[in-house]
């Protein structure tokens, strides 16, 4: 039996090493790395890899005569294991880029080793608006949205209709800290007030004490500085506590489609949100969406999974025009190609890496108004690129000229 | 000296398998494995050779990857110095804590070292140096004593390895030592160690605060490889993992940890792309081995290498 184990494991250790002998640049691979099994994993996870696969189908699975292939794993949502498979996977399996990583954690330690090695990576899922500051990199982007996108959406209009005092419930790693600090900005640049913060472990799924800090503080609006299943729980523990009930308002920074789904529309309706990207907006978004929800089991995509799909094509176009997988000359293109397609209708990359395109704010519709299945969000406007995102004077990235 | 018994030889073999391994295996895989396999046979200095269950011994590796990582990160140090940074940090948090879990033994020692395991995690989710959930990132390996660059992947799985086998031989030479006797003494029956004279406590601590040290060079050697320290080190599961991989291998055995190390850490590397049906084939693997190797897959092979005078 220990033989049988021990020549097993050595197979595998020979199989893989055979398997990087046949590898050569004669392919473009590209990897999906996502949170295959936890908390992210509606919002992104099995979605992503499907969004990018349909993103090389439709490219024609062939780049210049040259097969592109897709990987996917599973980071778990941890910066170790991210960064150890990120690494595996350039060095290892010729890997040319990487896509969706969701978590700001592990999306940051993808940056350093794709930086490291000259290798793209592209940012569906993670929300940190670090990735275009203190960490940005020449062959780094930052596709579907940032924390200060989401801050100057969902912030503005909450304190324009009277919420103008705040207290944050966060979840305790780099995304959560700079989404509360993004909006804390723009809840005092519009008069408002923030009473109170309280921070949470990642992931969590007992929010009771928590929540009663934000009651007992008075707050006209608890600010759900989270995502995916934390957020989830703490607007439905919320409701049970009588939260919502007793006028206290929940706003959740980070909402989508797919959170929106498991809460219900019961629940979540009225509730104010920013969007990149709304699955019924015109024929563009409607055809790749039902193509999309066919192949996942009739859910819809959300605006990471979209992005995905965007920011692979958009990857691959470069590729072609750039005649070569090496990552400088496809970021380089990258940079050069204007983005049109269904999910950015003018979108451009700017030096820091950042996808500008338009945000859109929008409000869940009560269970009356929904017309069926998905019919989730009712569009109040669009937030033009130029305004949602961090203009480029203020950027703290190195790349940006001054 | 230097006479080649079968003992000799097998070891020369290794040593002459692992200089080639990188040739055919993933480096960063087999650097994965050392570290590991070094953080589980400091684990059995402790349960092997004193009969004591640590269930904290992550809060030694992972706070060292810590310091490691603050170290040569914020404060420039070359990789040897921040590596000793490391071992120190460990070294003296193995002697606060063992100092008082020392005074109680089985369930209670576990509990105790647990509990502390558990208030330094807290202070790595907390401490703003640790960067909670972030880890620190984009540790730079630097140069050894200044000279070789340990960039190169290459250069870093043999410097790994030099480290690795030369701890594996302190090992050796710590449990075959007089104090390696008196522990073996203590483990097999205390009261008569006592009774001999033995100063009990103080074999005990120093050999806590010694597997504490070696496991805090496993943290500082993972922390140079994948130039990142998380909360992933510090977490009980990484003590229970080191638990695993010690019983996995062979408790009591020179070699049993590292085997029992690279059996873990290649289920995790090789199968983390089937997604969730990880843990479930990690499961099946254990209940199979802990049902066949009662002894661990090393311990299992010991009187056979013993009948052709392997091992002593």
């Amino acid at each position: 039996m220990m033989k049988r184990l021990l020549l097993s494991a050595a197979a595998l250790a020979l199989s893989t090493s055979m398997a990087q002998a046949q590898y050569s640049d004669n392919k473009v691979k590209i990897g999906v790395l996502t949170d295959l099994s936890g908390t992210y994993s509606d919002l992104a996870g099995q979605g992503s890899v499907e969004a990018a696969r349909m993103a090389v189908e439709d490219f024609g699975g062939k780049l210049n005569g040259m097969p592109i292939e897709i990987v996917s794993a599973d980071h778990q949502n941890k910066a170790d294991i991210a960064s150890s498979i990120g690494r595996k996977w350039y060095e290892n399996e010729s890997v040319d880029a990487i896509f969706d990583l969701v978590t700001t954690a592990a999306a940051v330690a993808v940056r350093e080793v794709s930086r490291e090695k000259g290798k793209i990576d592209i940012n569906s899922g993670a929300a940190s608006t670090v990735l275009t500051n203190a960490q940005c990199s020449n062959t780094g982007f930052h596709w579907t949205y940032d924390t200060y996108a989401l801050a100057v959406g969902t912030g503005n209009a909450v304190v324009k209709q009277g919420g103008d005092t705040w207290f944050f419930l966060t979840a305790d790693y780099a995304f959560g800290h700079d989404l509360q600090a993004q909006t804390e900005k723009v809840v005092k640049a519009n008069g408002g007030k923030v009473l109170g913060a309280v921070r949470h472990p990642f992931p969590n799924s007992d929010f009771s004490s928590f929540l009663l800090q934000a009651q007992g503080s008075g707050a006209k609006i608890i600010g759900l500085a989270n995502a995916g299943a934390d957020t989830i729980n703490a607007i439905k523990q919320a409701k049970e506590f009588g939260i919502t009930q007793s006028g206290q308002k929940l706003a959740g920074l980070l909402v989508f489609l797919s959170d929106v789904n498991s809460l219900g529309l019961e629940t979540a309706q009225n509730m104010q949100l920013t969007t990149g990207f709304y699955w019924d907006m015109d024929d563009g978004t409607r055809a790749f969406s039902k193509k999309f929800s066919e192949r996942m089991k009739g859910k819809m995509p959300t605006m990471v999974q979209a992005g995905v799909y965007s920011s692979v094509m958009h990857y691959l176009k470069a590729a072609q025009a750039a005649k070569s997988d090496e990552g400088i000359k496809v970021a380089d293109k990258m940079r050069e190609l204007p983005i049109a397609d269904f999910f950015a209708k003018n979108g451009k990359i700017r030096a820091d890496g950042r996808m500008v395109h338009d945000m859109y704010l929008a409000e869940v519709k009560k269970p009356a108004e929904s017309k069926g299945a998905w019919d989730y969000y009712k569009i109040l406007r669009t937030i033009p690129g130029d305004e949602a995102y961090k203009p480029l004077a203020e950027s703290a990235c190195a790349l940006v000229k001054k | 000296m230097n006479r080649l018994t079968p003992q000799v030889i097998l070891v020369l073999t290794l040593i002459a398998l692992a200089i080639i391994a990188p040739l055919g295996i993933y480096p960063i895989f087999l650097m994965k494995g050392l570290c590991f396999g070094l953080f589980a046979a400091a684990f059995n200095l402790l349960l092997g050779y004193v009969g004591l269950l640590s269930f904290g011994h992550a809060m030694f590796f992972g706070f060292s990857a810590y310091v490691t990582a603050h170290a040569a990160k914020e404060w420039g140090l070359t990789p040897e110095l921040a590596i000793l940074a490391g071992i120190a940090t460990a070294a003296a948090l193995g002697a606060v804590t063992g100092w008082l879990a020392i005074r109680r033994s089985g369930i209670y020692f576990a509990m105790v070292t647990l509990a502390f395991s558990q208030m330094m995690y807290f202070v790595a989710v907390q401490a703003p140096f640790t960067h909670g959930e972030d880890g620190i990132q984009g540790v730079p390996r630097g140069r050894l004593f200044g000279l070789i660059d340990l960039n190169d992947t290459i250069v870093m799985y043999y410097f790994v390895l030099a480290v690795f086998v030369a701890s594996l031989l302190l090992i050796h030479r710590i449990i075959t030592s007089p104090f390696g006797q008196v522990l073996k003494a203590i483990r097999d029956n205390e009261p008569r160690a006592i009774s001999l004279g033995y100063q009990v406590d103080r074999y005990k601590l120093l050999a806590f605060v010694l597997s504490a040290g070696l496991a805090g060079l496993a943290g500082s050697l993972k922390a140079l490889v994948f130039q990142l320290a998380s909360l992933t080190d510090v977490h009980w599961h990484a003590s229970g993992e080191v638990v695993l991989m010690t019983l996995l291998g062979g408790v009591g055995t020179v070699f049993g940890p590292t085997v029992g190390a690279f059996l873990v850490v290649a289920i995790q590397n090789y199968l983390s792309e089937v997604g969730s049906w990880v843990t479930i084939i990690q499961g099946v693997i254990f209940v199979v081995c802990v049902l066949l190797f009662r002894s661990g897959m090393i311990g299992v092979m010991t009187p056979w290498l013993k009948r052709r005078g392997i091992t002593g």
